[in-house]
């Protein structure tokens, strides 16, 4: 039997989030390389623009209208929606590696007995399973791993794939919500947006970190105006959140999130292990650091040695002058 | 309030020694064991929440029979007992097995709320709470940077990190709650504590004491890792030194020459 693969998407401001165009694209890429058949699923207040933009990457696209979820958490509905695809044939799931996508992959996991494969950095169809590429260990090996079942869950990360649109946009199949959701769902009281808190880590090209070197709030305001200028996304370290400098959303590293990006530009970051498995595969790596010594530089492709508050905005001043020029 | 934590012991990920062996499993022996970091923020939030309520916090894991001497440790920061569920039969076992066998271990204890790390540091998965909770029945609460339960109503409310910030979300007890560093970090355990930690109670389950977990024989789990590979090294960095001009400039020249600005 042909696999029928669905892709679960997540709606951002009535759009699907770039994770979601990525896990669209790579269940095309799946079942063509499998002879079989990519569907997509949206689950939300208004499904319909967010389902339009994902039939941009799929042939077909479930939109189903779920007013449950304004005032409910996501995943035992999106469960509901997606056991009712399995009963119509549905064998594999992709999900986003994101909070939500995590919270349906472990749900459905749970409820059907299905394999999962987490953290997909890449994927191919080999012979009847996807053959999933993923970081383990704190970034000590890379594995590849397949179900040994016809059927399974595979959570992907950022930038596994790139999202091509199909030759052909898509149809889309709006559909109301199933009665019930698969378990019982948390009720959502209030949703609370913090300062701050907007800009994606995950997703931003470059990154400006600062690390316990920054020594205080204030320490943070070369940081930002440097991801400023760079058009980048601030991220800190335990130690600078620990301190209470910065929000916990910052947090690059163990726990807290893994981030892959063009450019990792670092400031009074030691380079701790636990930092290091969140972004050491990111494409280019700067590291600003007094102590020549600090375990940063084992990853840096460039290494600057010297006090941040000296070389952070002689940089500012560089960067302005060579964009002036 | 009888509070149920899971707690992982995993490769010590300061130690830096992780590895894979030639069967594509942990090589346990590379390096050594710690309680997961995440399952240590659940821990202290646990022991935070029997202080304040009363009652009892008791830690459930899953591992190898020598996952007691990492148990002792979180039975030190104030766990009042352990059940370790151990049996030559789940080596190797993939998330879907972990999910069934720590449900059911999980379903033979009485609790309030069962808390876990939001992932582990060596699989990294993040969806055991979430499947724990499915196949219990039970609602979820996940990404927790607080948990307020509520014993008079019976329910607990958390803060669910989102995107933008969080969500205060509320379910009826009993329920399955996810937890992160946001909730604050973990004790040290005393001398007094470690003291009595080794008189604790653990009490060690097979796969036939937790029954119902569908454990596959010959260890056929639902998934098989087929490669294993050191990342690529990365190629060796430039050191600079000098005054913080010429350091700027060369930073720049980098950037640029890589079309980053």
């Amino acid at each position: 039997m042909p696999p029928v693969i669905l892709a679960v998407a997540e709606v951002a401001d009535g759009a699907p989030t770039k994770l979601s165009t990525e896990v669209a694209a790579l269940a095309r890429a799946l079942a063509e390389a499998a002879g079989g058949e990519a569907v997509g699923l949206v689950v939300d207040t208004a499904p319909e623009a967010t389902a339009g933009a994902l039939a941009t990457y799929l042939a077909r696209v479930v939109a189903v209208t779920s007013p449950a979820v304004a005032g409910e958490v996501w995943a035992p509905h999106a469960a509901a929606e997606v056991r009712r695809l399995v009963d119509e044939g549905v064998t594999h799931v992709l999900v986003a590696a994101t909070a939500d996508g995590r919270d349906l992959a472990g749900t459905l996991s749970g409820l059907l007995g299905w394999g999962v494969l987490a953290n997909a950095s890449g994927a191919t169809w080999a012979g009847d399973s996807p053959e999933v590429e993923a970081s383990v260990l704190g970034a000590k090996a890379i594995t590849k791993s397949v179900l040994t079942s016809a059927t399974g869950i595979v959570t992907v990360r950022l930038n596994a794939i790139e999202a091509t649109p199909a030759a052909r946009p898509g149809t889309v199949e709006a559909r109301a919500a199933a009665d019930a959701p698969a378990t019982p769902a948390a009720a959502v009281l209030d949703r609370v947006a913090e300062s701050g808190a907007e800009a994606s880590l995950e997703e931003a090209r470059i990154v400006v970190v600062g690390g316990r070197g920054v020594g205080s709030p204030e320490g943070f305001g070369i940081v930002e105006e440097l991801a400023a200028e760079l058009g980048g996304v601030v991220g800190a370290t335990r130690a600078s959140v620990d301190a209470g400098w910065i929000p916990y959303a910052r947090q690059i590293g163990q726990t807290g999130k893994v981030v892959k990006p063009a450019l990792y530009l670092g400031l009074g970051v030691s380079g701790a292990m636990q930092h290091r498995v969140g972004m050491q595969s990111a494409d280019a790596i700067v590291a600003v650091n007094r102590d020549p010594d600090a375990p940063i530089g084992e990853v840096a492709d460039l290494f600057v040695v010297g006090d941040l508050f000296a070389i952070g905005p002689a940089l500012l001043a560089e960067l302005r002058a060579r964009r002036g020029s | 309030m009888r509070i149920l934590v899971l707690t992982k012991p995993v490769p010590d990920p300061a130690a830096g020694a992780e590895r894979l062996g030639p069967d594509f499993r942990l090589d346990r022996a590379a390096s050594p064991s710690v309680v997961n970091g995440n399952d240590e923020y659940a821990l202290e939030a646990a022991l935070q929440l029997v202080e304040a309520h009363g009652g009892e916090v008791a830690i459930l894991s899953m591992a190898p029979a020598n996952g007691t001497d990492t148990m002792r440790k979180a039975l030190a920061m104030g766990a009042q007992r352990g059940v370790l569920v151990t049996d030559a039969a789940l080596e190797g076992a993939d998330m879907a097995a972990t999910i069934r066998v720590l449900a059911a271990a999980a379903a033979a204890e009485e609790f309030d709320l069962l808390l876990a790390g939001l992932d582990t540091s060596d699989g990294q998965g993040g969806a055991v709470a979430a499947g724990v909770a499915a196949r219990l029945g039970l609602p979820l609460l996940s990404t927790a940077a607080a948990i307020e339960p509520d014993p008079a109503s019976g329910r607990v409310r958390v803060h669910r990190l989102s995107a933008k910030g969080y969500d205060v979300i509320e379910a009826p007890m009993p329920a399955v709650i996810s937890c992160t560093q946001a909730l604050g970090a973990p004790r040290y355990p005393s001398l007094k504590g470690i003291m009595a930690a080794r008189s604790r109670e653990i009490v060690q389950r097979s796969v036939a004491d937790v029954g119902d977990a569908d454990v596959p024989a010959g260890g056929a789990w639902s998934t098989r890792v087929t490669a294993a590979d050191a990342p690529p090294a990365r190629a060796a960095g430039r050191v600079v030194r000098g005054a913080p001009d010429e350091a700027a400039r060369e930073v720049v020249d980098f950037l640029a020459a890589r079309r980053l600005i």
